[in-house]
């Protein structure tokens, strides 16, 4: 299992469009992404779930991965976060 | 002749027949169904015609309104293929042996109520997503087409309207919107600024005016039905001074405000509150160099709370895309009375307890306003500038109150950008001592108006004195040339963003004072530009 944490910074926050580019990453990866922010949580593969997180811009996300490659799936998405989100 | 008033969305007159956009009736009923499995594979099979209708219209959006307009399509294949969505509509069908129109109309109820009760109105506006793609499972599912548009070009009235509905018509019958519900955050709202149709929301709409002649204010937000001749004759005319400035733009649009000896002057648009932005966008404004934000307190019965400020911010700052946004702080009394203020009645109010007086007066409603500024600062590029100055004193205990509320929203963690701050210029205290004033600020605006009351000590409300009012008066015009002379020794930028701005006359002279920038009326920025990019003499 891996973790890392990351800080929003798109403006609009997980909102319809950067929800989808997560999903669709989280999706390729191969393994159980869990995003956990204000007490809520939801699998990354599921937009709606990640939707109704209601994460802003500015709030704290902790990204939990597991599977058998888990740790490079970890950094991969961190890339990804820093890139896109 | 009725008029209706509705909420612009771009700015732009249509006129044309009403063609009243009506749903097809359907009325989802729970049917008991004895084979599940059967039903769950109705569902899919559905779903998957779904999923291929999305992905036409993404082709179809991203050939007209290019990829962000297109993108939504992509998300809604993504929530039609959502496991909690699929997993609901499924549970329903088989616990409950129900339809699948059933099933698909329950779920979409419950995940679009739980969107409607979020916080964050961009949240909000996914609700209206959710009820688009379930509605297009259950048109499959009941073989329901698509409501047509009439074959003739007309003006779409409707209930609400779906991106996907927005994309699928017809873009030539095309010739505006109006709409009941909707918010200007919505995908439809941003189609059709994308498709730049003049559009409409929040007004009360009627079946009955299926046919009618009718006419879209973009502008104003009116919406007129049945319009006498003369009402109609004036649009017409206006209309086709509308074309006529767009194809004048078009011309120009994108070319730069430079002056043939190769100056660029930022020539920025004043907007008085967020529906004068479409305006500002159509005549190709390169910011926003004065937004009045006045509005916000005289459109209220109390105190603007913070949130709201916020919100009227970050739009205005995320319309104009990086573009900069120059925000005034609250600039009342005078002639602008808000009651909840409670202000005193004075004998001389031009002269009296006005703008950052109040301010500095009751810190607490300052402070309230700078937040709000400070963190849509995080959406766009957003400056901000301070009323009435007159004193280095004034402007140094300002500064202190910003780098308080900057410390405040560290501390809370809450993200702000780079916000450059301004004076306006007008009052001759603040020409005389513009060497020591520019030594504090980012930049001057000079707000001619008041400037000239001051100066000539001429009441501007007072109509007996026209006769010795001049508005090109030499005192005025060897001030600004003072305040643009101390500015540049100092290093920052000086504009003007008073009525004096917009005068053509006036454009060559401030040019050879060399003037940074202009900020006028929406509708003056082509002509002021026109002149500037004329203008061959030297500039400063």
């Amino acid at each position: 299992m891996a973790k890392f944490n990351y800080v929003i910074t798109d403006e609009v926050g997980l909102h319809a469009r950067p929800a989808g580019l997560l999903v669709k990453k989280a999706k390729g990866l191969g393994a159980k992404v869990t995003l956990s922010c204000n007490g809520k949580s939801a699998d990354a593969t599921k937009i709606m779930a990640v939707m109704a997180m209601g994460v802003m811009k500015g709030m704290e996300v902790e990204v939990t991965v597991e599977g058998d490659n888990a740790d490079a799936a970890a950094a991969e998405l961190e890339t990804f976060f820093k890139e896109n989100l | 002749m009725e008029v209706f008033q509705g909420k612009a969305i771009f700015g732009g007159i249509a006129i044309g027949p009403i063609s009243f956009f009506a749903k097809e009736e359907k009325q989802v009923k729970r049917v008991k169904i004895e084979d599940t499995q059967a039903e769950v594979e109705r569902y899919e099979a559905a779903k998957e015609t779904a999923m291929e209708e999305l992905g036409g219209l993404y082709e179809k959006a991203l050939k007209e309104v290019g990829e962000s307009g297109a993108q939504i399509f992509e998300v809604h294949q993504m929530m039609l293929e959502d496991d909690d969505y699929n997993d609901s509509v499924k549970n329903i069908i088989v616990s409950q042996s129900v339809n699948a129109e059933y099933a698909v109309a329950t779920t979409g109820d419950n995940f679009s109520t739980m969107f409607a009760g979020m916080d964050d109105e961009y949240f909000q506006a996914r609700a209206v997503d959710i009820k688009d793609i379930s509605e297009r499972v259950i048109n499959v599912l009941m073989g329901i087409g698509h409501a047509k548009i009439s074959d003739e070009p007309s003006i779409i009235v409707a209930e609400d309207l779906a991106p996907s509905e927005t994309v699928q018509m017809d873009k030539s019958k095309l010739l505006g919107f109006v709409t009941r519900l909707g918010s200007s955050n919505s995908h439809t709202a941003i189609l059709a600024r994308t498709m730049n149709i003049p559009a409409l929301i929040q007004v009360d709409i009627k079946e009955e005016w299926n046919g009618k002649m009718a006419v879209i204010d973009g502008f104003s937000g009116e919406f007129y039905i049945e319009p006498e001749p003369e009402v109609l004759e004036e649009y017409r005319v206006k209309k086709a001074e509308q074309e006529e400035r767009r194809r004048l733009l078009a011309e120009q649009r994108g070319k730069a405000t430079v002056t043939k000896s190769g100056k660029a002057i930022k020539l920025f648009a004043n907007i008085g509150s967020v529906s004068d932005l479409p305006s500002a966008l159509e005549n190709d404004a390169g910011g926003i160099g004065l937004f009045r934000s006045e509005f916000l307190y005289l459109e209220s019965d109390t105190y603007p709370t913070e949130e709201e400020q916020f919100k009227a911010y970050r739009m205005v700052a995320e319309t104009m895309a990086g573009k900069k946004v120059i925000i005034r702080t609250l600039d009342i009394g005078a002639d602008k009375q808000v009651g909840y203020f409670n202000l005193d009645k004075e004998e001389n109010p031009a002269m009296g307890l006005r703008a950052i007086r109040i301010c500095l007066t009751r810190p607490e409603i300052f402070k309230t306003q700078l937040r709000a500024i400070l963190r849509a600062s995080a959406f766009g590029n957003i400056a901000v500038m301070y009323p009435m100055i007159i004193s280095v004193e004034e402007v140094r205990k300002i500064k202190a109150i910003m780098e308080e509320v900057k410390k405040e929203l560290d501390e809370a963690g809450i993200s702000y950008g780079e916000v450059e701050q301004g004076i306006m210029i007008e009052t001759p205290a603040s020409v005389i001592i513009s060497d020591l004033l520019a030594q504090e600020v980012d930049f001057f605006s000079i707000g001619t108006n008041d400037l000239t009351q001051y100066t000539l000590a001429i009441d501007r409300q007072n109509a007996k004195l026209d006769e010795f009012y001049n508005s090109h008066h030499e005192a005025v015009l060897r001030m600004i040339e003072m305040v643009v002379d101390n500015a540049h020794k100092a290093g920052i930028w000086a504009g003007i963003c008073g009525e004096l701005g917009a005068d053509v006359t006036l454009t060559e002279r401030f040019m050879a004072m060399g003037i940074d920038e202009l900020s006028v009326s929406p509708t003056f920025v082509y002509p002021v530009r026109q002149k500037i990019r004329e203008y061959d003499g030297e500039t400063k």
